[in-house]
């Protein structure tokens, strides 16, 4: 299991092949990976964004991110998770989260990716702040978590 | 007792500050620290607090030494 909160911009998909590639506690076992990227738009709210700075608590972010792939690991039949949520200064087209679940069998690797991404949105602390061409706001709603992100 | 206070996201920018500390001799909450540091402005409703980097309840008694924060509604993802 690997989560990290990085600063950079990051290519999600490669991330996700070199995991795999030198992960040794899953090779041959899993049968199904489900990848969830969240990116950023260029749009919300009915206005175009130009930027996003995304805060975190550090220490409480890293804690919060931990307990909740754990909880996945329990509650799943999963092999492995590799969770990346980016921080600081974003542009558009650029990748904001990554969860990738692996696990033998697609059921357990979509559940748990799906609890982990509405889980994160709902609870974990990060923060958005967007810059409009006419200055800037907070993004004050979050979505309600798991069950309600199903419907 | 000493107590670590931080704030974050449009709290920070609404109180123009981001960390305060707290030396008292009084049983507090969370909630009495936001009043003591903060009596000229009504915390939000949708206010969330955590305790030593974990998420709390308003009521928890503190004690020396933790690290209240105090943050708005998370918009990560």
């Amino acid at each position: 299991m690997k989560i990290k909160i990085v600063e950079q911009s990051f290519m999600p998909l490669q991330e996700v092949d070199i995991y795999q590639q030198t992960a040794t506690t899953f090779a041959g076992k899993f049968g199904a990976t489900n990848i969830f990227i969240g990116t950023m738009r260029d749009f919300n709210d009915g206005n175009s964004v130009k930027g996003l700075t995304l805060e975190y608590y550090p220490g409480m972010t890293e804690n919060y991110l931990e307990k909740i792939a754990n909880t996945a690991m329990e509650q799943w039949k999963i092999l492995d998770i590799l969770l990346i949520h980016r921080v600081g200064k974003l542009s558009p087209n650029e990748a904001i989260v990554l969860i990738a679940v692996w696990a033998s069998h697609r059921g357990d690797a979509f559940d748990a990716c799906r609890y982990l991404m509405e889980d994160l949105k709902s609870k974990a602390p990060f923060w958005k702040k967007e810059q409009l061409a006419t200055g800037s706001r907070w993004v004050k709603t979050n979505t309600s978590g798991y069950e309600s992100g199903k419907k | 007792m000493l107590i670590n206070i931080r704030y974050f996201a449009s709290l920070k920018e609404v109180l123009a500050k981001s960390e305060d500390s707290l030396e008292t001799n009084k049983h507090l909450t969370a909630k009495d620290v936001w009043s003591e540091l903060n009596p000229n402005q009504i915390m939000p409703d949708n206010t969330l607090v955590a305790i030593n980097k974990t998420y709390a309840t308003w009521n928890e008694e503190l004690k020396s030494g933790d690290e209240v924060a105090f943050f708005p509604p998370v918009t990560g993802g």
